[in-house]
């Protein structure tokens, strides 16, 4: 207001420079300023902070007063595993699949078709500060949603969370690892819908038969066997198997196949599907379809 | 409401700096651009001086946008020289970009972010950037700075959308369509904050549908229809002489006439004497605006096009302009036949 009252009092600008700085820097720094934009307007978007922030919530939920009655076992101490108990990395698995693949691959396939993607790329914005905006806010959401889960869990439904270091650092590097591959993949697959509107439908279907089939909502063990070969080429059962890992009892790791966490396995299928998901957003990646 | 005052952004200090040989800030020639067998773009070549506002008309369709695109660097031409900012838009760097502003055809936001949350974003994009809360009254929308884009009427959008275009301070403004939506008061002090920029240098390159505001804010015109520039040049002059000539309308007998001659007055002073000196019924001189000028041209090619047969892009044009031309008015001419 004080500066329209006053239209020749703004203060006198610096000389224009057509060097605009060192490019990393830059790209980093606008990154961060994209982060902030782009975490602000997730928690605008009511549909995005249903279907994405709460839903891996909602469902422990569900499942710890739905399976309230069954038993799922028994740890080393004899003590019944509960409901919530067993489900937990589960729904983290699921909170970093949706936080990241689902969230982007839709929500950049909107900003294709809605005009957002072709005002950025007439400005200055350097793409990897658009991506750094986008794995930015996949990382804030994705760790405040794991909070929450395991808050709700241990508060709420009194799931005992694992005591030593040793599982609370292959937790940190799982989840770390899985957001950024679950990022990259959603960047990767929002080139998939042909419109906006069509992004859910497109991708929805994709996120839910992976959470089917790899031991999200279905134990993993219980699966035919040919199932479990199909679901160990894609990236959510080794996130899921690693949170199991992470949070169930060791003795546990009789029900995985082989008997084993195989963590190492985790590593190398999650940093696979990272190198292809950088590959096809590198190929396929474009701020606007030229000439669509 | 606002006064004018408050809508001129302060001026900036402009530097004219090196590596900028060239006294034009676009320069195209022969520019082709095709889609498979549609030709949209077929051959077509303008500049714009710096500092100067170029008008570009045309019927939906005409090829303006595919034409605008390729000097935003957001389409491949087919074929042409083309210079924007002394480079080649096809290969756009982050530096070149720093230096357009871009207002796009208006595409409904649903932005979740405020408006000054969104201007102070994309003002962080740029080296030398407004100053936000300047450019928010500049537009005229101090009273929605706090609200979400999504929750604007389209016209206050596309005031976000304009302000989003200058705010980085570009040498070289795209502006298409940019009053869609506004009402005539918002036009007005549009008009207005256009003419601060271009008090300021500001190269401007301007389509509408609006011919009234071609008129208001540039000084050249080029015209295109069916992909070809059928009409460049001076606002004032384009057309050509005969296409300038009055037009005197009187009623006879309860009957409309009309009659297109270089001297009007004398024309009305015959009317008088013919009728006993006597008023005739219902007399008007009108000199054709630059609106009847663009129709009867868009009309004509539009015609040239259909006639020429087995051509499916002239019989596009032609149904494209039909509209306009059957608003066009329809007159007899003393000076013979239809402008050349």
């Amino acid at each position: 207001m004080s500066a329209a009252a006053n239209p020749v009092s703004s203060p006198p600008i610096a000389p224009k420079s057509f060097v605009l700085g060192n490019p990393v820097g830059r790209a980093v720094r606008l990154g961060m300023s994209r982060t902030g934009y782009e975490v602000r307007s997730y928690f605008r978007q009511g549909d995005s902070v249903f279907f994405t922030f709460l839903f891996p919530v909602l469902m422990l939920t569900i499942f710890s007063v739905a399976f309230s009655n069954q038993s799922f076992g028994q740890d080393a101490a004899g003590h019944p595993l509960s409901a919530t108990r067993y489900y937990l990395p589960a729904m983290l698995a699921a909170g970093v699949l949706l936080s990241g693949l689902q969230n982007l691959a839709t929500d950049i396939a909107g900003e294709r078709s809605d005009g957002t993607l072709k005002r950025l790329a007439g400005t200055p914005l350097p793409v990897m500060s658009y991506f750094i905006g986008k794995i930015g806010q996949v990382f804030v959401t994705g760790l405040l949603q794991a909070a929450l889960i395991l808050l709700v869990a241990a508060l709420a439904f009194r799931v005992p969370l694992p005591t030593d270091a040793g599982h609370w650092l292959a937790f940190t590097w799982i989840f770390l690892f899985g957001v950024a591959t679950s990022a990259i993949l959603g960047v990767a697959l929002s080139a998939l819908p042909r419109s906006g509107r069509s992004a859910t439908a497109v991708i929805v279907p994709i996120v839910l038969v992976l959470q089917f089939i790899s031991g999200v909502y279905i134990s993993f063990s219980s699966l035919p066997d040919w199932l479990q070969n199909v679901a160990s080429v894609f990236p959510l059962k080794w996130l899921a198997q690693g949170m199991r890992y992470a949070f169930l009892p060791d003795s546990y790791s009789v029900l995985e196949p082989g008997a084993s966490w195989h963590v190492g396995g985790v590593a190398i299928a999650l940093a696979i599907w990272l190198v292809v998901g950088l590959v096809v957003t590198r190929v396929t990646f474009r701020w606007i379809r030229k000439d669509g | 409401m606002l006064a004018p005052v408050r809508r001129r952004l302060s001026p900036a200090p402009r530097e004219r700096h090196d590596g900028f040989m060239t006294e034009h800030v676009v320069q195209v020639t022969d520019l082709h651009k095709r889609y498979g067998d549609f030709t949209a773009v077929d051959g077509v070549s303008f500049e714009i001086a710096r500092g100067e506002t170029l008008a570009l008309l045309g019927p939906n369709g005409a090829g303006k946008s595919t034409t605008i695109e390729i000097l935003e660097g957001y389409r491949d031409r087919t074929a042409g020289e083309v210079s924007v900012l002394g480079s080649d838009p096809g290969h756009p760097t982050l530096a070149w970009k720093a230096r357009l502003g871009i207002v796009l055809q208006s595409s409904g936001e649903t932005g979740t972010a405020t408006v000054r949350e969104q201007l102070t974003h994309f003002a962080g994009l740029y080296p030398n950037p407004r100053d936000v809360d300047e450019l928010i009254a500049a537009v005229g929308l101090e009273a929605k700075a706090r609200t979400q884009i999504r929750r604007l009427s389209g016209g206050q959008q596309r005031r976000v959308d304009v302000a989003l275009g200058i705010v980085g301070r570009p040498d070289l403004l795209f502006l298409d369509e940019p009053t869609t939506g506004f009402d005539p008061e918002a036009r007005r002090q549009f008009w207005e904050l256009i003419r601060s920029l271009q008090d300021e240098g500001t190269t401007i390159l301007l389509t509408t549908h609006y011919l009234d505001e071609a008129a208001q804010l540039a000084s050249r015109v080029a015209v295109v229809a069916g992909g070809r520039l059928v009409e460049y040049g001076a606002i004032d002059a384009i057309g050509g002489e005969a296409a300038r000539v009055p037009i005197v309308r009187w009623g006879e007998n309860g009957e409309r006439k009309e009659v297109r001659t270089s001297e009007p007055a004398t024309h009305v002073a015959r009317l008088v004497a013919a009728n006993d000196g006597l008023e005739p019924e219902a007399v008007e001189i009108v000199r054709p605006s630059l609106e009847d000028i663009y129709l009867e041209l868009v009309e004509r090619v539009a015609a040239e096009r259909a006639a020429a047969e087995g051509d499916p892009s002239g019989a596009d044009a032609a149904t494209a302009s039909a509209p306009l031309a059957a608003s066009s008015p329809k007159v007899t001419t003393e000076n013979e036949g239809v402008p050349a």
